[in-house]
């Protein structure tokens, strides 16, 4: 079971609306053995959720995406986790990780223009306790996210036919 | 002035299905299930490797047998993937592509008249090789009710006093037919009795589906009488670095090398470099390409056999091989229709032997949305042309 369910994730992670007929078929099991490995990995947690990769860039030209490094000083007994949560509550914080190296935190913040995100940054963020200090860069092109490449793919450049 | 070429070469026949290839390649906008390699880049890691071998100015001839390092982990593979023992001193040669090595097996392998037994539909190198070697190719035509396996009853039946070579082709293109252990048994008893030796192109040998791949010089008694070919343009999408190999009796090796030198002088450097990687740390890559094969194969089959044509459960390569008899057409026929009317592209049985008459090649080396969109087009065709 372990192995189909890695084998299931593979194939979900790069096309969450795989047809479950499909995936059977694909994999040589049933839709039912399919359907019940699913909503145990759903159960666990493993599968988190199906959000949908969208180029925002197509939709308007308003949406800005920034990635902002962030230096902390942990509170005593508390270590990161509490300054990350109360970050990530946002709603514009689209992601938080802890890092190794140079900064702690990489935040990432979607809003409706740089002038949106810039104040999101001064106004809630860098004042916050334990927040030493930000560094805000802009996303200027996405080319590949999530493991999708956002961009034109290239025609296939084999050569049409051959033994 | 007089006639500069050679009556071999002249006797050697074009591609019967020349025409058919050059109407596709006029075809701007068909879908193509036409190619016979990956659909991967090579993996990173092993393209770096070779791009950080020319950094370094590795650019100089290599030892004709190939980099010491590599025939050893060459080796070290065959021993951990397929149970093979190899000097990697004496009985292995690296070549260029698969292709070299067969050429060069059968040349120094054959005399004049030297009969080689050739099981067809197979790769269409085989029998203009063993013609420029001066043997003379003894056609095996495998059968649908035998999965296009080898039995040894057609090896009996084809052999004379003259034949000398069986070239074994499996996993097989075009076909995506294999041989399994048990089935290789049954060949080998009558293989020792005629004396035979075999050339044993494993080029798929990684992509298989189900039972792992055997070679048949791990049977009993075969080892001495077997010349392995294998490389890594399939395993690990490395068509264009051209780079294969061949292990083998040191005494069979050691002319290849003879030849090898001459005209080669040694397979490309950077391909070597880049192979070592492959090798050493590729078993991931293999997997993941191989599990990715075998989703669009299963898919594959159940659609074809969905909209009525008969299809056996192939478990090699990347190739199935359909039967388009229910249509009352022949194979080019079925193939030239289909690319006017649908605008998809496969390669009719017949370009890899007459016992390909009936069939068609279509390759799953593409994404699985792309196949989808040819199925779809080729149930169209199916449907309007299957005689009731």
């Amino acid at each position: 079971m372990k192995e189909l369910k890695e084998k299931i994730l593979r194939v979900l992670a790069k096309n969450a609306k795989t047809d479950l007929d499909e995936l059977a078929i694909m994999l040589g099991s049933t839709k039912e053995e399919i359907t019940a490995a699913i909503a145990e990995m759903e159960a666990d947690k493993i599968i988190c959720g199906y959000p949908t990769l969208i180029d925002w860039d197509k939709v308007s030209d308003e949406k800005v995406t920034a990635l902002i490094e962030v230096k902390v000083t942990p509170q005593r007994g508390q270590g990161f986790d509490n300054i990350a949560e109360r970050i990530y509550k946002f709603d514009e914080v689209e992601s938080v990780y802890l890092m190794s190296g140079g900064f702690d935190l990489t935040v990432i913040i979607r809003g409706k223009s740089m002038r949106e995100v810039s104040r999101f940054v001064f106004e809630k963020l860098a004042p916050m306790e334990s927040i030493m200090s930000t560094a805000t860069h802009f996303v200027l092109k996405k080319y590949k996210d999530q493991g999708l490449i956002m961009q034109f793919e290239s025609d296939d450049p084999r050569i049409t036919m051959s033994y | 002035m007089r006639n500069p070429l050679n009556k071999t070469i002249t006797g050697i026949k074009p591609s019967g299905i020349r025409k058919f290839f050059d109407i596709v390649h006029e075809m701007k906008d068909a879908i193509s299930l036409g190619v016979g390699e990956p659909d991967f880049d090579t993996p990173w890691h092993i393209r770096e490797e070779g791009i950080y071998s020319l950094e370094k100015g590795r650019t100089y001839y290599t030892s004709n047998s190939g980099l010491k390092e590599l025939r050893e982990e060459i080796c070290r593979y065959l021993n951990r993937r397929f149970g093979l023992t190899y000097d990697w001193k004496s009985e292995t040669i690296v070549t260029i592509g698969g292709s070299e090595a067969i050429d060069i097996a059968l040349r120094v392998m054959l005399d004049p008249g030297d009969e080689v037994l050739l099981p067809q539909p197979s790769y269409v190198s085989y029998e203009p090789c063993v013609i420029m070697a001066g043997g003379k190719p003894v056609i095996i035509e495998l059968k649908a009710e035998d999965e296009f396996k080898l039995t040894s009853k057609q090896i009996e039946e084809a052999c004379t006093e003259k034949t000398k070579v069986l070239i074994l082709p499996f996993p097989n293109n075009p076909t995506g037919s294999v041989m399994s252990r048990e089935e290789l048994e049954k060949i080998i008893d009558i293989i020792k009795e005629k004396d035979l030796f075999v050339l044993s192109d494993e080029i798929y040998a990684e992509l298989t589906y189900g039972e792992k791949h055997t070679s048949i010089a791990a049977l009993p008694g075969m080892k001495e009488r077997t010349i392995v070919i294998n490389g890594f343009s399939k395993s690990y999408a490395m068509t264009g670095w051209r780079l294969g190999y061949a292990v083998g009796p040191s005494e069979i090796i050691k002319q290849m090398i003879k030849l090898h030198q001459f005209s080669i002088m040694c397979a490309p450097t950077t391909s070597q470099y880049a192979a070592i990687e492959a090798l050493k740390h590729g078993d991931e890559d293999v997997e993941m390409m191989t599990e990715a094969y075998d989703r669009r194969r299963r898919f594959l089959l159940h659609e074809l056999r969905r909209m009525g044509l008969e299809c056996f459960e192939a478990r090699g390569a990347f190739y199935v091989f359909p039967c388009i008899k229910c249509t009352g057409m022949t194979s080019e026929e079925f193939a030239t229709k289909l690319l006017q009317e649908e605008k998809i592209a496969v390669v009719p049985g017949t370009a890899f032997g007459d016992s390909g008459e009936g069939y068609l090649r279509i390759s799953y080396a593409y994404s699985i949305e792309k196949i989808k969109e040819a199925l779809e087009r080729i149930e169209r065709f199916v449907k309007k042309y299957k005689i009731q």
